[in-house]
């Protein structure tokens, strides 16, 4: 199930997460729309978010980068995973 | 205070040769002798929910549990010819219940280790037993609260909803707006005590620090002005949700303390905590405090982490945590960390209207002599 292999481009990366979001919540938000300015993202789907994003990605977000800002959008998930899917084959590399 | 019993919240009846004496499709008719029925009634009372797992034909054993006067007390019947144990995850998954909650009873040896062997934090027993199980400690919780006595009809509206929300094409957030949802966050009184200690007993996923709070810890903040208890409950168009948070708030000069956050599993889809947090937030940004929420990882919160991290908290140090309680101070306050926020306003929910009380030291008593 991962996408990961090789980094993902972030066109596509955007593409895979307003697919899952639409899925999830019924609507479709644009790359840079706030999704949290109405409070819908309950604590659940959150999670859900955040689990998905890991299992999907292969990466792991804690502490401080589970900040609402890493998450208020599809480009800034997006740039997220590619921020941590980096610094994971870096660390490896290395 | 960790030892708290771990309550069964769930028994799954075998119908053949267990709820009721003989085999419905070679006897025909079947007995549903007094005991059973009086331990179904008992469990009922106590707010233990009942379900069903049986091979059977679905229609024709319905037919018999209405005909016998009991079909009302069961949810989620798994009536078919698939594995106990598909269908006793089928109603755990259902209502979202831990597997170590969940009781399972049939006469058949083979069926009991089938699900034991998939599931081994269910509890299993044999039906010889049905008649002492309201006697057993897993199945006497001890105290018995308005919420558990009707806590059948709300699961019961709890499926309605589902099924109205599976049913709904628009976007999720028109749903929740459909359902005309009220909060209502309160200063606790002696009666809503019990009814919260059974939530903080219920509750792991949503509990921020796994420290369970008994009946006499929370009563015997109720009249300190250092300290604020809430109950929330929860209310829409299908009916009450009952009571579905606490939170217990330590008073700082400079901060709040927030020792206590927990929320029912069964709301948190409805945003139910997330809009609780930002109201608090809202408060102390209105008080001109900050706020320290208490968090100790278990290996059933990291839903509790997310939201507080979602919400602006860190791990930052701030002098204003200096005057809090430490392990230091306080040895039941191992592995307890602080996530620590600059209030600031919250926007207004549009999925929900909320009452609440304003907060704040000078407004909870008139007693106002601080130490």
């Amino acid at each position: 199930m991962t996408a990961a292999q090789g980094g993902t481009g972030s066109d596509s990366l955007e593409k895979e997460l307003t697919a899952f979001l639409t899925e999830r919540t019924g609507t479709e938000p644009s790359a840079e729309q706030d999704l949290f300015s109405t409070g819908v993202i309950s604590s659940m789907f959150a999670l859900q978010l955040v689990v998905h994003l890991e299992d999907e990605y292969d990466i792991e977000i804690v502490g401080p980068e589970l900040s609402m800002d890493n998450f208020r959008s599809v480009r800034a998930m997006s740039a997220l995973v590619q921020r941590l899917q980096g610094a994971e084959d870096g660390s490896r590399a290395g | 205070m960790s030892d708290a019993p771990t309550l069964v919240k769930c028994l799954v009846w075998d119908l053949d040769n267990t709820l009721w004496q003989g085999t419905l499709l070679e006897d025909g008719e079947v007995v549903l002798p007094d005991a059973i029925r009086d331990t179904i009634v008992a469990l009922d009372a106590r707010g233990i929910l009942q379900a069903v797992a049986s091979k059977n034909d679905h229609d024709h054993a319905w037919e018999r549990l209405t005909a016998l006067g009991v079909a009302e007390y069961f949810v989620l019947p798994q009536i078919g010819w698939h594995a106990k144990s598909q269908s006793v995850k089928e109603i755990a998954d259902q209502l979202n219940f831990a597997m170590k909650t969940i009781a399972f009873i049939d006469d058949q040896p083979a069926e009991r280790a089938e699900v034991a062997y998939h599931h081994p934090e269910v509890r299993c027993y044999d039906a010889v037993q049905a008649a002492q199980l309201p006697s057993l400690p897993e199945f006497s919780p001890a105290v018995v609260t308005v919420d558990a006595t009707r806590r059948r009809d709300m699961y019961q509206a709890g499926f309605r909803r589902t099924a109205e929300r599976e049913s709904f094409s628009g976007p999720d957030e028109e749903f929740l707006r459909s359902l005309e949802l009220v909060m209502e966050i309160k200063p606790a009184d002696d009666a809503d005590i019990s009814r919260v200690e059974e939530l903080t007993l219920r509750t792991s996923q949503m509990n921020a620090t796994g420290v369970y709070y008994s009946d006499a810890d929370l009563r015997a903040l109720l009249a300190d002005p250092e300290h604020e208890v809430l109950t929330i409950t929860l209310t829409d168009r299908f009916g009450p949700h009952g009571a579905v948070g606490v939170l217990l708030l330590g008073y700082h000069e400079r901060v709040w303390h927030l020792k206590l956050l927990a929320t029912s599993c069964r709301v948190v889809s409805f945003g139910a905590g997330s809009i609780l947090l930002n109201w608090l937030i809202g408060e102390a940004a209105a008080a001109g405090v900050h706020l320290a929420a208490d968090f100790r990882r278990t290996d059933r919160n990291r839903m509790m982490e997310v939201a507080y991290r979602f919400a602006g908290f860190t791990d930052d140090a701030c002098d204003c945590l200096t005057g809090l309680p430490t392990a230091g101070t306080d040895p039941e306050r191992a592995g307890i960390e602080f996530r620590h926020l600059v209030a600031g306003p919250r926007p207004v929910p549009t999925t929900m209207r909320v009452t609440a009380p304003t907060l704040g030291r000078a407004t909870s008593t008139a007693e106002g002599a601080l130490a």
